[in-house]
């Protein structure tokens, strides 16, 4: 079951809109809002036109959240939240049992969910689903390439490449460029978050 | 050439004040405007810029250290939103009335209660009368637009009042977009320096600022400020088409979305405007039907005949307000553009309604439903009461 993922980024790409409109479900402190908006950051620097933005409310660490990404070739003037996604990405697998995280979303597109358990266990979980499931396990691509638990960037790299918003080189060496400028200070730590999304690119499947 | 970014509201808003350089910004953090000063006391810390900081104990003091930084002949601001203005009330009067060209940063905010964080503009709209120039945002780039075109328009020698730079909490202040930014040196000389007329630290002119007014001269203060503010619109005008010329980017009192052959129009104030457009792009792809958008930018001074002029020949209206105020009629906006309406003798049916409440979602689709409702209503002559609501929850 190793790298279909070329084949499935080619076919995302076919039904691709103006628009993608992309829905993260999390907990508060588990960084969903960070990474929706380190995607929009980086589809920003491939040239697209990008909205990246969490739903605010009175957020405690460990509670249900939800952040949103629009990303698109032409300027994005819609400001509500959305509701019929074409992507889906769940950072905490605990959530698929309280939040209906499937809903509206479009069965052309795809959900990605960040878990240690198996597809085949979190299919019954998506209230009927019929798009693609990727499960990615971020916590130990985290930990075997960071050595701590930081499931950001698994989660970034899994999501760009279930997307197709951009080819993986391209995320690789702006995401380079962006660790270089960010732990500037922190040298020793761009090995590590490069090889969480080598990783995360060369193992996620449907 | 202009430089390309990505910014929340929040950052694009305090990325112009580090252009402006101000010379004091008192500030006191409240959600969801905290992060403009946050922002600002980064750059000072950095010495990025050398704007004086003053840490207040409460908005009350936030607005009168920036009163007396201004009377003092200082360019001065503050940032705020919802219980942060309401607790500015005395000062806001205050600042108006002594003309200091005050600047605020407002993010939009339900006033409690029930206790809400999100966007609504019951705390500007609240404000409405109290002689401050208004300005709204649609997005992160016109917050960042308006708020270099604040001073300039706030300073301008006929009109000495002081401006609200509004933006809608968390929709665009913490949302990221796409931004063009001017670049440093061309916003600094748009901006300008700042060279008070008469101030309190001029000891070749003392003088006393915000003095107590008997029955013999407090009437004509207002008459003045009235004047001022309608100076205001030449000035705001003046300041949008010198804006025009540096970015190629068009600002006026409200803005035509598709407006050339409409004949059914949505007036509506800040973020929700932009999901408005998409509604409008979509029903004439769709269907043909000739429906558009008038976004309001200005609200104080109100261009009362200037919109008359464009909505008196449509069909029907829809005004949309993202705020209470328990009247009989409508929120601020319907009032203010039926009472428009009703001076230029307008015979164009017009439906007010409540939106957004406490951060309400507004979609695509219930744009949709308002523009169906219009035709409905040009079709019955019928508009059935004062005000409905979009988006309230049945049950």
């Amino acid at each position: 079951m190793r790298r279909p993922r070329q084949e499935n980024q080619r076919k995302v790409k076919e039904t691709m809109k103006d628009t993608i409109e992309l829905r993260w479900h999390g907990r508060g402190g588990q960084g969903a809002k960070t990474a929706a908006l380190l995607l929009a950051d980086v589809a920003f620097k491939t040239g697209k036109y990008v909205q990246g933005f969490p739903e605010y409310g009175p957020e405690r660490m460990g509670a249900p959240i939800t952040a949103y990404n629009r990303i698109s070739e032409k300027p994005i003037t819609i400001h509500s939240n959305i509701y019929s996604p074409d992507f889906v990405a769940v950072v905490d697998d605990g959530l698929l049992e309280t939040v209906d995280v499937t809903a509206g979303l479009s069965p052309e597109g795809a959900i990605v969910v960040n878990t240690q358990k198996s597809k085949e266990e979190i299919v019954p979980l998506l209230k009927g689903y019929q798009g693609k499931v990727y499960t990615i396990d971020a916590r130990a691509i985290s930990v075997e390439a960071l050595g701590k638990n930081y499931p950001n960037s698994p989660m970034l790299a899994a999501v760009v490449a279930v997307t197709g918003v951009m080819e993986p080189e391209v995320f690789l060496s702006e995401m380079k460029a962006s660790f270089e400028h960010k732990f500037a200070k922190k040298p020793e730590v761009i090995e590590g978050n490069m090889k969480a999304l080598q990783m995360t690119l060369d193992f996620i499947h449907e | 050439m202009a430089i390309r970014e990505r910014l929340s509201g929040n950052e694009a808003v305090a990325y112009a004040i580090k252009q402006i350089n101000p010379d004091v910004m008192p500030a006191f953090p409240i959600t969801p405007s905290t992060e403009i000063p946050q922002y600002v006391a980064t750059y000072i810390a950095n010495g990025e810029i050398d704007t004086e900081f003053i840490h207040v104990e409460s908005e009350h003091s936030a607005m009168s250290a920036t009163l007396g930084a201004s009377a003092a002949g200082a360019r001065a601001l503050t940032a705020t939103s919802s219980c942060g203005l309401a607790l500015m009330w005395e000062e806001l009067y205050v600042a108006a009335s002594d003309r200091l060209p005050i600047v605020l940063a407002l993010v939009n905010r339900a006033l409690t209660g029930p206790i809400n964080i999100n966007a609504d503009h019951s705390d500007s709209m609240g404000a409405r009368d109290a002689g401050w120039i208004q300005i709204y945002a649609e997005s992160n780039q016109e917050v960042y637009d308006n708020f270099l075109q604040a001073f300039p328009i706030a300073e301008h020698k006929d009109v000495h009042l002081p401006v609200m730079i509004c933006q809608d909490g968390f929709i665009t202040s913490h949302g990221v977009e796409n931004i063009l930014l001017v670049e440093d040196d061309k916003a600094k000389e748009f901006v300008g320096e700042y060279e008070p007329e008469h101030f309190l630290l001029n000891s070749k002119e003392p003088m006393a600022v915000g003095p107590y007014a008997v029955s013999n001269y407090y009437m004509e203060t207002k008459k003045a400020q009235r004047e001022a503010m309608q100076n205001a619109k030449k000035v705001i005008l003046e300041m949008a088409e010198k804006f025009e010329k540096m970015t190629g980017r068009k600002y006026g009192f409200f803005e035509e979305y598709r407006m050339e052959d409409a004949e059914y129009a949505i007036v509506i104030i800040g973020s929700a405007a932009g999901t408005c457009k998409a509604a409008v792009d979509k029903i004439r792809e769709t269907t043909g039907k000739k429906v558009g958008l008038v976004k309001i930018r200005v609200f104080r001074p109100f261009p009362e005949e200037e919109l008359a002029a464009v909505l008196k020949n449509m069909k029907a209206v829809a005004v949309m307000d993202r705020s209470e105020m328990f009247s009989a009629t409508s929120g601020p906006l319907g009032a203010e553009v039926r009472a428009a309406m009703y001076q230029a003798k307008a015979d164009t049916e017009v439906v007010c309604y409540f939106y957004g409440l406490g951060g309400r979602d507004i979609t695509v689709e219930d744009f949709e439903q308002v523009y169906d409702n219009l035709e409905e209503m040009a079709k019955t002559h019928e508009v059935k009461g004062m005000y409905d609501y979009i988006g309230l929850r049945e049950k």
